[in-house]
């Protein structure tokens, strides 16, 4: 039976974890390799690295570190950040990625999706949607179901800081339709606010998808790792700041899936 | 130390791969031509995404005739993920033509609920294998792909995983071996099976000298 994941995410600028709120207030959480392989050997099931510093001048201290972490860490390992073009997937998968995730980029070019996808194979382009409830938090609706009104969500891209014009859902759709294999969303709303997953807009993707989908942004504890799968339909769960600071270890939410009956990969030293 | 080559067509986590094989006490050699070959005691066809453009990449590099020869010579070979599917006839996902050592085609993975096949699954092997060796059964492995190989003989299936439908994952035949899944991707339980794969590629290489080879 397939297990569905659980992936420690490392936001990384110039070669450090990182960590902020909502995007901003940025703090050093350690060396990436070291948390990677503590990480492995607590029983994740992948490593997703962020690239959240993205300058151009920093791309040289992004592959050394991807290398670091593929000959250290054996289990598979996501990067995204960047990327724009199809020979910089190239340049990050030769240094040891696995996938690489698009966001910023694809929005500007779709395209850039199916080029990867062609050739790379689309088990290896990950999109990334960094999405937002409308009306946004703060306004009166509040995006509340209650209120009556459908709910939407809207994309952002550079980091959660540039609002587009594209529907979440729809973009979804379209970044699968063009070659995405799998998607990571995020809920700006939730990301760093512990008030657990947007389940909703987990739950509107993952019906009209057919690709793994990755919950990110929100998780406070082990049951919001279970509602994102059993409420909004995910393959996989992503969190950062639970795990960084200790404040839960893998092997726990793992124990909270499996106990809700959910199939998980068992390892040494992780109660199943 | 036994010298594990391994094929560098140009796209693809070589990194880990060359690090798990160092790993687990040989030396890895990444080659991209067919000379480099000749130093090895067995290969690893990795390999990830689609057929086609993997078979024009490693035709452009002069590899194909070589690992056809190596195989045919019944030397030690270990296909993974893409490297696997390239063994058999042909591809459905471009209709590409591949290298046609296994009857059998490559087809789109029946009734899985999400495609691509992306994470850990269990795997089961039937009676003893040497590549599964000192491997609980039922172990998982890391997979990413959307096709899978169906040999026409099912004899040459070692194991099997479920998703959605039943489906092969490794096959062999003598020193010709191949998994679905990416064992350089799979913790310790791939790391052993990399260790297997060099104990019967060193065994294999006492067994015929390279004189037999020439």
């Amino acid at each position: 039976m397939l297990s569905r994941r659980v992936i420690p995410c490392l936001d990384v600028a110039s070669g450090r974890v990182v960590k902020g709120t909502r995007f901003v207030d940025l703090v050093d959480e350690g060396d990436p390799v070291e948390l990677a392989t503590r990480y492995a050997a607590e029983g994740a099931d992948e490593i997703v690295y962020l690239d959240i510093s993205a300058a151009p001048e920093g791309r040289g201290t992004l592959l050394g570190l991807v290398e670091r972490t593929a000959r250290t860490v054996f289990i598979p390992l996501t990067v995204g950040g960047g990327v724009r073009s199809v020979s910089e997937m190239r340049d990050v998968l030769r240094a040891g990625a696995d996938k690489v995730s698009l966001n910023s980029a694809a929005v500007a070019d779709p395209t850039l999706i199916n080029r990867c996808a062609v050739r790379f194979g689309r088990q290896a382009v990950v999109v990334a949607i960094d999405a937002a409830r409308e009306p946004a938090a703060g306004d009166s609706a509040a995006g509340d179901s209650a209120a009556g009104a459908p709910l939407r969500w809207t994309a952002y891209v550079r980091g959660g800081r540039e609002r587009t014009e594209l529907d979440a859902v729809a973009w979804a759709e379209r970044a699968v339709e063009l070659g995405a294999g799998e998607l990571l969303i995020t809920s700006i709303d939730r990301d760093g606010t512990g008030a657990g997953f947007d389940t909703e807009l987990l739950r509107a993707i993952t019906d009209r998808v057919g690709v793994p989908v990755i919950a990110s942004g929100g998780a406070a504890g082990p049951a919001d790792f279970v509602r994102a799968i059993r409420e909004g339909g995910a393959d996989a769960v992503l969190a950062a700041s639970i795990f960084h600071r200790r404040i839960h270890a893998i092997g726990e939410v793992k124990a909270a899936m499996a106990a809700a009956g959910l199939v998980i990969r068992s390892t040494a030293g992780v109660a199943a | 130390m036994i010298r594990v080559a391994i094929a560098d067509y140009g796209a693809g986590n070589l990194v880990s791969i060359a690090r798990a094989i160092e790993v687990v006490g040989a030396q890895p050699l990444v080659i991209g031509d067919a000379e480099a070959l000749r130093g090895a005691d067995a290969l690893v066809v990795p390999g990830v995404g689609a057929a086609a453009p993997a078979m024009d990449r490693l035709r452009r590099r002069g590899l194909v005739e070589p690992i056809l020869a190596w195989i045919r010579a019944g030397r030690p070979v270990l296909g993974i993920c893409l490297g696997l599917q390239l063994l058999f006839d042909g591809s459905d996902e471009d209709g590409a033509a591949t290298l046609g050592l296994i009857p059998g085609r490559t087809v789109r993975l029946a009734n899985a609920p999400t495609l691509p096949h992306i994470g850990w699954n269990t795997v089961d092997w039937v009676g003893h294998q040497p590549l599964f060796e000192g491997i609980e059964p039922g172990a998982a492995f890391y997979f990413v792909h959307s096709y899978v190989a169906m040999p026409d003989d099912p004899g040459v299936v070692i194991a099997e995983s479920e998703h959605g439908s039943r489906f092969p994952v490794a096959i062999a035949r003598a020193n010709l071996l191949a998994v679905q899944f990416h064992p350089e991707r799979s913790g310790a339980d791939g790391l052993r099976l990399l260790a297997n794969f060099t104990a019967i590629a060193a065994a294999a290489t006492l067994d015929a000298p390279v004189t037999a080879l020439a």
